[in-house]
């Protein structure tokens, strides 16, 4: 009995943990230096950014680069808060609705027979592997003919349905046991309340998952084809004409780097804790 | 409960019980409607639209001509740069296909592991390049050909070069680069569906298969984790297909575009420049056509494969 309990802190011999951390810990340092490598030269100043051979660390950290950036920012048109403001409103937007839409269609594909499900099924499948880089020109025929062109929708509705967030989300509710669905609908159920009070609850990994995919990629929506007033324009396309704009300036675009990347990291800090946490105690059995 | 209605309808024509069972579930389709709608409208239309695209000659200003089956045969009969795209896509694939699935399932099972906080902080660490995404700047930076890129400065301190070497424009080190900043990114969406599965898994089985004479974490993994990942580790697999054989981008945003030789030239970035650079859409089509093609048969030999293993 004195093994289970120790197995369940840490698995196997002790011997075995130490090698395991310390391969992570290798590996690891390889995965974050770049990282770290950008942020290092974001805080750099001028002096420091052309020395050999090239620093791993600063010696005066500055804020100049980020001043910098700010202040070319200043400069544009419209005022930089606009700029955020699209660009949080998109990827609210869409994370939240991507979430909604894809585990309602998932449920459905994962846990309802009845015709057309399967085909339903194949199509997700198939398109997964559709990754084109062609369909652009018809996908703006399609906005255009919608009157959706240069406005919000052109934005976020586009990139809602993803086969991968519905793939992501079928794939974990087909592990839910058909027994409590079963149960469920004994008890009266619709659909829509066994997905969302009785599966939803037992995906949290999954839709968490789901969550950071989303706003990943809602993050970095350019919509450049789509949307051509300046208020509309959500931050990546000011960050890439900022650091476009000082080619001398390493430094700037080093600073533009490092505020792209942190949103997503933040979030991702939050949400990862919470899967961490809630799954600790969590089990299903069929 | 299915077969059983079945059989009380058995006298029905086929169409009537299919319109009974629809009905039935008509709550479902209501359910799914949003998605399926977004999905064909922005999605389902278009490809379906760039499909026979690549049968024409379209120049995105005149209507298409229909061309039949020319566009690829100069595809694979005129187009060397086509070949050594196809070549590069696949020792692209074949490599950091296999190598970033292994590596984010080992990692992810590795981390789950250790224990709690520690779990924390390195999925934040694995996950994080894939956030950070396209950070290529500091890749340039890394790679540059002169002494202040980080590469040569570090090799020539060591005495391992006699000169700088220019890592992104000489032909003979272009797709290495490129292959470790892909898999540098790589682990993705596998490795994190792979880690909140992981999450998911009954710990009370951990305990029966100690009871059973599971000895060691090796077995544990084998004959109980493993076989109750199937969906998670099918879903990395098909995350991998594409992301390996769609890459491009990477290529493109490190080295010059084109690279030297066509050596980061992948079926990607051939698409790339004739959708985007010399709009001959039609041929991109083409280009896009083939490479669908190609998944579609590494994804079903890769699940037939799977489906051996695993019972998904």
């Amino acid at each position: 009995m004195r093994i289970i309990k120790k197995r369940k802190k840490w698995g196997g011999s002790r011997g075995g943990d130490i090698a395991i951390f310390l391969l992570l810990i290798f590996v690891g340092l390889f995965m974050l230096f770049p990282i770290y490598f950008s942020f290092v030269q974001s805080i750099k100043p001028v002096e420091e950014l052309f020395v050999f051979p090239p620093k791993l660390y600063v010696q005066n950290p500055t804020s100049l680069n980020f001043e910098d950036m700010l202040k070319v920012a200043g400069a544009l048109d419209v005022p930089f808060s606009r700029y955020v403001f699209n660009s949080v409103l998109i990827s609210v937007v869409v994370t939240v609705v991507q979430l909604l839409l894809s585990s309602s269609a998932a449920y459905v594909l994962a846990k309802v027979r009845a015709p057309g499900i399967r085909a339903m099924n194949k199509i997700i499948e198939i398109a997964l592997l559709f990754t084109s880089s062609v369909t652009y020109i018809v996908q703006y025929i399609v906005m255009a003919v919608l009157g959706m062109i240069d406005t919000y929708f052109a934005l976020t509705l586009p990139y809602i349905a993803t086969a991968m967030g519905l793939f992501l989300m079928r794939q974990f509710m087909g592990q839910i046991p058909e027994s409590m669905i079963e149960a469920a609908k004994l008890d009266g159920a619709s659909h829509m309340r066994i997905c969302w009070q009785v599966v939803m609850p037992n995906v949290k990994p999954a839709w968490l998952t789901l969550m950071i995919f989303a706003f990943q990629g809602a993050w970095q929506i350019t919509g450049y084809l789509f949307v051509y007033s300046e208020q509309l324009k959500p931050i990546p396309i000011v960050m890439q004409q900022i650091a476009a704009s000082g080619i001398a300036r390493t430094g700037v675009s080093s600073a533009t780097v490092v505020v792209l990347m942190l949103p997503p990291m933040i979030l991702f800090l939050i949400l990862q804790s919470n899967v961490v946490e809630t799954m600790a105690h969590s089990g299903l059995k069929d | 409960m299915f077969g059983k209605e079945k059989s009380q309808y058995i006298e029905d024509s086929k169409f009537r019980y299919t319109m009974r069972e629809m009905k039935k579930n008509g709550s479902a389709y209501v359910l799914a409607l949003p998605f399926f709608l977004l999905f064909v409208v922005f999605t389902g239309i278009p490809v379906l639209i760039s499909l026979p695209i690549g049968f024409t000659n379209f120049n995105m200003v005149q209507f298409p001509q229909w061309t039949g089956l020319s566009n690829f045969y100069t595809l694979f009969l005129a187009d060397d740069v086509f070949l050594i795209a196809i070549q590069n896509t696949l020792v692209f694939a074949i490599i950091t296909g296999p190598v970033s699935y292994i590596l984010c399932f080992l990692l992810a099972w590795l981390i789950n592991e250790m224990p709690g906080p520690l779990k924390t902080v390195f999925t934040y660490v694995f996950y994080a390049p894939t956030l950070a995404g396209n950070i290529f700047a500091t890749w340039q930076l890394i790679f540059s050909g002169d002494t202040y890129g980080f590469l040569n400065s570090v090799l020539l301190n060591l005495g391992l070069v006699k000169g700088a070497q220019q890592w992104l424009t000489d032909a003979r080190y272009i797709l290495m680069c490129v292959i470790i900043v892909q898999m540098w990114m790589a682990l993705g969406a596998g490795f994190l569906a792979l880690r909140a599965g992981l999450q998911g898994i009954d710990k009370s089985g951990y305990e029966a298969g100690a009871i059973e004479g599971i000895k060691n974490r090796f077995q544990e993994l084998i004959y109980f984790t493993v076989p109750s990942m199937g969906p998670q580790l099918l879903f990395a697999a098909v995350m991998q297909i594409t992301s390996s054989f769609t890459a491009g981008d990477i290529g493109r945003s490190l080295t010059a575009f084109p690279s030297t030789d066509y050596a980061a030239h992948t079926i990607m970035t051939h698409a790339f420049d004739y959708g985007s650079i010399r709009y001959e859409m039609g041929y991109a089509c083409a280009i896009c056509f083939v490479l669908f093609l190609v998944m579609l048969v590494v994804n079903n030999v890769i699940r037939k494969a799977m489906s051996g293993i695993l019972d998904t």
